[in-house]
């Protein structure tokens, strides 16, 4: 590869991470991501210019089918489906450093009349396995997250001792492969038990922490290219990927911490089951006051301010767009209205920001928990639609509860709580929530749209 | 040629340290786009794809950097065109 090649990948780079800066606030993230684009462009014309480029099918069948997949994929895809799609993308990005790596064992170590260096095997044994454990692994969050799998989280016997198994064979046929690089046999078999690997660690984690797993393996998939760059020397595949890799884990790290767990207990803990199964505790029954969405549209009416929050319930019940409706109609009378969204409220990092903002909310209403949490003690009405263990005081006092630590929304300090709900089942916490019992509360049971819908049609006519 | 993965270690080692000062000011607000446009740019990988489909490497070489140069195109025009089809969606009050 010609120096002039390389500078350029430079420029690529660059515009990399001034995309990823760009991104720090939504006036300028479309701007960064344009550049980020641009950056690809980039290294993909100069790429094909290089010398090294010398017959062209291949690359041209690979390009037309691949764009053509990629752009009605991501045109057509509903946002609430968003998880899935970034699933599948990082698997075939792991994918596609695998088989690059693959695809570099015989130009770069069979053909040499000498062994080649240690480093140039370990780092294609880490792309195979790092990419392949991406891709099935991807593959098995996808069909989670889509209900073709259950997302309850399937268990064996000895799964642990097996993974440790995998890994530890993976780690050997390396060291092995290290000494005999001309057995590319011994690839195939990584590749296989990287496979294999991948399904056992994901098909054991529950579709709660599917959030957690995603960005993960979203950190992963940057990792693979990283370990492809240190495979055909290129460091434009190593910047990128590392940006990537380090993306994804800062993601990983805020969603454990949002939901108040390690991410050892995440990947191993098996949390979780495919419905809220939790039981509400017979022996003390508490009275709860039904309102009807009549009660809950005049007590909005007459507030000064309302902060809303919207669980996943909300988007799963395609009422977004509605309550944005109601919402405009109490902000057109001069009540301040905002949306308060935790960290967890979706399917993936940031989901429930991206549904809302789809349904015309503009994002200066939409606060994330340390922006607003502050706000409620001088906050009229809280409006929760869809949520429930987000908003449970029992994680501030209640030792031995699996909710207890986590950090809440401060809900229950405004001065009135509307809580749109089904019935008074727990959460996927199985914690029951005391604030449905509050003085302050006003139930209203129902579906939420047809809630939301009924709450906006009486503000319309009022 | 242990220079060359002294360097890459440089290299590796000091891009994660940017891309840690860099990711974690993305507000949350934005972090589905983060991760759709961070993943796009994952696709990288599509410039290794191409030299190992249009390098002349054998067939075999070839015919699995073509898979590659698939896999890799639908992340990097997928991931960028969806990335930026919701940050279309921000608007601001007016």
């Amino acid at each position: 590869m010609s120096a002039q090649t390389n500078l350029i990948y430079l420029v690529a780079a660059v515009l990399f991470i001034f995309g990823l800066k760009m991104l720090s606030s939504p006036r300028t993230a479309r701007r960064g991501n344009m550049l980020a684009m641009l950056g690809m462009l980039i290294a993909i014309v100069i790429t094909l210019l290089d010398r090294q480029i010398i017959s062209w099918p291949y690359i041209m069948v690979g390009i037309i089918i691949g764009s053509a997949v990629g752009y009605i994929a991501a045109q057509r895809v509903a946002l609430t489906e968003m998880p899935q799609m970034v699933a599948v993308f990082n698997g075939l990005g792991g994918g596609a450093s695998m088989l690059v790596a693959f695809a570099e064992v015989g130009p770069r170590v069979l053909r040499l009349e000498t062994n080649p260096e240690l480093y140039l095997v370990v780092t294609i044994v880490l792309s195979v396995l790092i990419g392949t454990v991406t891709l099935t692994g991807s593959m098995v969050a996808y069909a989670k997250l889509q209900g073709l799998l259950t997302g309850a989280p399937i268990v064996y016997r000895g799964q642990h001792v097996v993974n440790v198994i995998l890994i530890v064979v993976c780690a050997v046929l390396g060291i092995m492969m290290a000494f005999n690089p001309s057995m590319w046999l011994l690839l195939v078999l990584v590749f296989i038990i990287a496979a294999v690997l991948g399904v056992s660690l994901v098909i054991r984690i529950g579709g709660a922490d599917m959030p957690v797993v995603i960005a993960l393996l979203n950190s992963y998939s940057g990792l693979a290219a990283a370990a492809t760059g240190f495979v055909i020397s290129n460091n434009v595949l190593i910047i990128s990927g590392a940006l990537v890799g380090a993306s994804g884990l800062i993601l990983t790290k805020i969603m454990c911490v949002a939901m108040n767990r390690s991410l050892a207990n995440v990947l191993f803990g098996a949390v979780g089951t495919a419905g809220g199964t939790g039981v509400v505790s017979e022996e003390e029954k508490k009275s709860v006051t039904r309102y009807t969405p009549m009660d809950a549209a005049l007590m909005l009416e007459n507030a000064y301010s309302v902060i809303i929050i919207p669980g996943y319930g909300l988007a799963v019940a395609q009422a977004q767009h509605v309550l944005q409706e109601g919402a405009k109609l109490l902000m057109d009378k001069g009540i301040k209205v905002r949306y308060a969204i935790h960290p967890v409220a979706g399917r993936m990092p940031g989901h429930m920001n991206v549904l809302l903002a789809e349904a015309n909310v503009p994002y200066d209403l939409l606060l994330d928990m340390t922006e607003i949490n502050e706000d409620f003690k001088d906050t009229d009405i809280v409006l929760v639609i869809g949520a429930n263990d987000v908003i449970n005081p029992a994680a501030r006092y209640k030792k031995g509860s699996p909710l207890y630590g986590m950090p809440i929304l401060n809900a229950d300090q405004a001065r009135t709580v509307i809580i749109c709900k089904r019935s008074l089942s727990p959460g996927f916490s199985g914690e029951d929530n005391e604030l449905f019992y509050d003085d302050k509360t006003m139930m209203v049971f129902g579906d939420a749209k047809k809630t939301v819908t009924d709450i906006t049609n009486i503000l319309k006519s009022a | 040629m242990e220079v060359i993965i002294v360097f890459s270690l440089y290299v590796f080692v000091l891009s994660m340290l940017v891309g840690f000062e860099v990711i974690a000011k993305v507000p949350t607000l934005l972090h589905t786009p983060l991760m759709s446009g961070s993943n796009a740019i994952s696709g990288i990988t599509i410039v290794g794809a191409l030299i190992s489909a249009g390098s002349g490497h054998g067939v075999v070489s070839s015919i699995l950097g073509m898979f590659a140069v698939i896999m890799a195109t639908v992340n990097v025009v997928g991931g960028f065109k969806v990335t930026d089809r919701m940050l279309g969606m921000f608007k601001k009050q007016k």
